[in-house]
């Protein structure tokens, strides 16, 4: 099937325009220059001298040839108005049609091959054609655009749009098939114009439809294998270590200040007479940060119910209150006080970011706590809460995974959980084997990464680039 | 009963989070979005307990006419106010021109962005304590935040005009954060993302039930 080709009269049009101005003003001027002759009798070295007597007629040229452009011109937008794919009304200008003169129509992309995207779900495939030979710079390719149409039964149904690419690229991802159907494609080169945001012009040439092509899903994305092998070592070795710990094998954790500090700080608040504040973030319970600032919330409850201290933890969402308010019960009925718990003692403020900053800050300058956790993710409120905090002269004990936050917290509390220490916290407190263990295997694994660190930069700074091509990961 | 069943669907959870980020084919590839749909929901019921409570707190602190209790009338009369106006409107409370629209951009709006703007001042503060040379980890850090803090500044490459390109302050500064920054942000990344590793493996495995009330 031969390519497809839209608004070819605009093309043919520009042609005739200056074909018709070139034959026209060669006829008249030689047929006037022989009639001078004629008439004069002059050779054409003379008829130069004689330039003055001439001017009339070289004048009456002149104007002669602009009458049959313009007349050219006046051909040339009727022809123009004409074609498919060019919108007429919008061609009423004689500028516009100026503008539009040698404009044609770009030659059609050859070679389109379809191919199932490999590793997905099935919804994808990848399109990719040879450039257009007007693919150039300053060339007539604006853009291509790829059609799709699904078939059924054998037929062919009808050619959609879905979604185009800037000249100069020859792939294209349909992301928007349906696993298992059959499509084919069709790639058009376009040439348009567009003027204040408006298309005024649009020419085209289509490739013939390739196909057709059925995506398929794959069970396993093999670009992730190296993130398979990571995270088996990983998992591996903290497996391992929880055993070894459950043997009853002495596993060394090096100490953390800040949770060492948690015995102190919870006393504190008992002589003083004031409250633990607990704050685990201002995030919902789908953050492991959140998470991890809940588990530590238990250890804390069981400390303030031995020593009798009153401890308050407002939150910011619904679901982080449920969660807490059971875990803070569970704790008190662990240490022996399920009498001291009362349900208000976890309560909901707001899900407002700077509406809970505003609520605890308020609480803290009121109420004037002993002793402030801050342990869980946060955000721009980090400081805010940490300064208000350290205004009333509490003791702070903060710690969050968000490393932009990190510095406010150094800066404004007493201790800070420098992120993986916020996730090791639950387990250094709890001192229960396996989940010593599994700090022991998190911190063997640190030490695996900071080797493959180490063997790259030395690879690195030997030319030897491959290596880091093993830890590229995917999204 | 009452603690298995929770660690069972953690458990379930957890793996099949982990597997669908290694197969893209159905169904594993709509797992993410369904679950991520059900937190929605669960949140959405979820929302009606926190106001609730805050409303019975609230309440109770009026009543019984406890210290404060003056915020917690506030807060109540801008509760109920919100709420009804925005009932009030129907399904476009939101659209441009609605009186909820006025209350969010002429009351929320400039409360929220003065909380924001406190913000500047508390850097301020938590600066001058954070820059003070009392040890040597806290010098450097306030060296490194001087040459940083100028380098960022046209008056920091006039003061080391004098000095080949190389050497001006605007390349230290760049230098700093370029380097030896951001190789201590990736270290505290590496450190978390293991961390969220091993937190994630305990939680997956039942090793850690404290989120659940206990041990």
């Amino acid at each position: 099937m031969a390519p497809m080709v839209g608004t070819e009269p605009a093309g043919g049009s520009s042609k005739n325009v200056c074909m018709t101005y070139f034959v026209a003003t060669s006829i008249l001027s030689a047929t006037l220059k022989r009639e001078i002759r004629r008439t004069t009798g002059l050779s054409d070295r003379k008829l130069m001298i004689e330039k003055r007597r001439l001017r009339p007629m070289t004048s009456m040229t002149v104007s002669i040839s602009v009458c049959v452009f313009a007349i050219s011109l006046l051909f040339a937008g009727v022809t123009w108005s004409d074609p498919v794919s060019a919108d007429s009304s919008k061609l009423d200008s004689f500028a516009t049609q100026f503008v539009l003169i040698g404009r044609g129509t770009p030659r059609p992309v050859t070679g389109v091959t379809l191919a199932d995207v490999p590793n997905d779900d099935g919804t994808a495939v990848a399109i990719s054609w040879t450039l257009s030979p007007d693919d150039v710079k300053g060339g007539l390719v604006r853009r291509y655009k790829i059609f799709r149409a699904l078939m059924t039964d054998g037929q062919q149904g009808t050619f959609e749009d879905v979604g185009d690419v800037t000249a100069g690229q020859s792939v294209f991802r349909d992301g928007q098939c349906l696993v298992g159907e059959l499509y084919s494609y069709k790639v058009r080169a376009v040439h348009d114009s567009i003027d204040g945001g408006e298309e005024i012009f649009q020419a085209y040439s289509e490739s013939d439809a390739a196909g057709p092509v059925s995506p398929s899903a794959q069970w396993f994305d093999w670009r992730r294998i190296n993130v398979t092998f990571g995270v088996l070592i990983l998992c591996l070795l903290i497996v391992y270590y929880i055993r070894q710990a459950q043997s009853g094998k002495p596993l060394f954790i090096r100490k953390i200040a800040g949770l060492e500090a948690v015995d102190d700080a919870v006393g504190r608040a008992t002589e003083m007479g004031r409250k633990i504040f607990y704050i685990p973030g201002s995030q919902d319970m789908d953050n492991v940060q959140t998470i991890a600032g809940v588990t530590i919330l238990g250890r804390v409850a069981e400390l303030a119910a031995t020593y009798d201290a009153k401890l308050d933890v407002p939150v910011s969402r619904s679901l982080v209150m449920v969660t807490a308010r059971e875990v803070v019960r569970e704790a008190y009925s662990k240490a022996g006080r399920p009498d001291a718990f009362h349900d208000d003692q976890v309560h909901y403020l707001t899900d407002d970011q700077f509406g809970y900053a505003a609520a605890v800050d308020g609480m803290i300058v009121r109420e004037k706590p002993a002793t402030i956790f801050l342990l869980g993710i946060f955000y721009a409120e980090s400081l805010v809460l940490a300064e208000t905090g350290n205004s009333v002269g509490a003791i702070q004990i903060a710690g969050t995974g968000e490393p932009s936050q990190l510095p406010f917290f150094v800066a404004a509390c007493d201790y800070t959980l420098i992120g993986e220490e916020l996730f090791a916290a639950s387990a250094y407190l709890s001192r229960e084997p396996r989940q010593l263990g599994s700090l022991k295997g998190q911190d063997i694994g640190k030490g695996l990464i900071i080797a493959l660190i180490l063997i790259g930069i030395i690879l690195e700074t030997f030319h030897l680039w491959e290596f880091h091509r093993l830890f590229t990961v995917i999204e | 009963m009452r603690r298995e069943i929770p660690l069972l669907i953690t458990g379930l959870a957890g793996i099949v989070f982990i597997v669908q980020y290694f197969i893209p084919h159905f169904p594993f590839n709509r797992f993410s979005n369904w679950f991520s749909d059900w937190f929605s929901i669960v949140a959405a019921c979820a929302i009606w307990l926190g106001a609730l409570n805050l409303f019975k707190l609230s309440l109770e602190k009026i009543y019984a006419r406890r210290e404060g209790w003056g915020y917690a009338l506030i807060t109540i009369v801008c509760f109920l106010l919100m709420a009804v106006i925005g009932f009030s409107e129907g399904r476009g409370y939101s659209k441009v021109g609605t009186n909820f629209d006025w209350m969010y951009n002429y009351v929320y709006s400039p409360l929220s962005s003065t909380m924001f703007a406190i913000l500047a001042f508390f850097v301020a503060s938590a600066s001058y304590r954070a820059f003070r040379a009392r040890n040597f980890e806290a010098t450097l850090l306030l060296l490194a935040a001087f040459l940083v803090m100028l380098g960022r500044v046209p008056i920091g490459d006039v003061l080391t005009g004098f000095l080949p390109p190389g050497m001006r302050l605007s390349h230290v500064a760049t230098w700093i954060m370029q380097f030896p920054n951001t190789a201590g942000q990736r270290a505290i990344l590496i450190g978390i993302s293991l961390g969220i590793v091993s937190s994630s493996l305990r939680l997956i495995l039942g090793i850690e039930r404290s989120y659940l009330g206990g041990d």
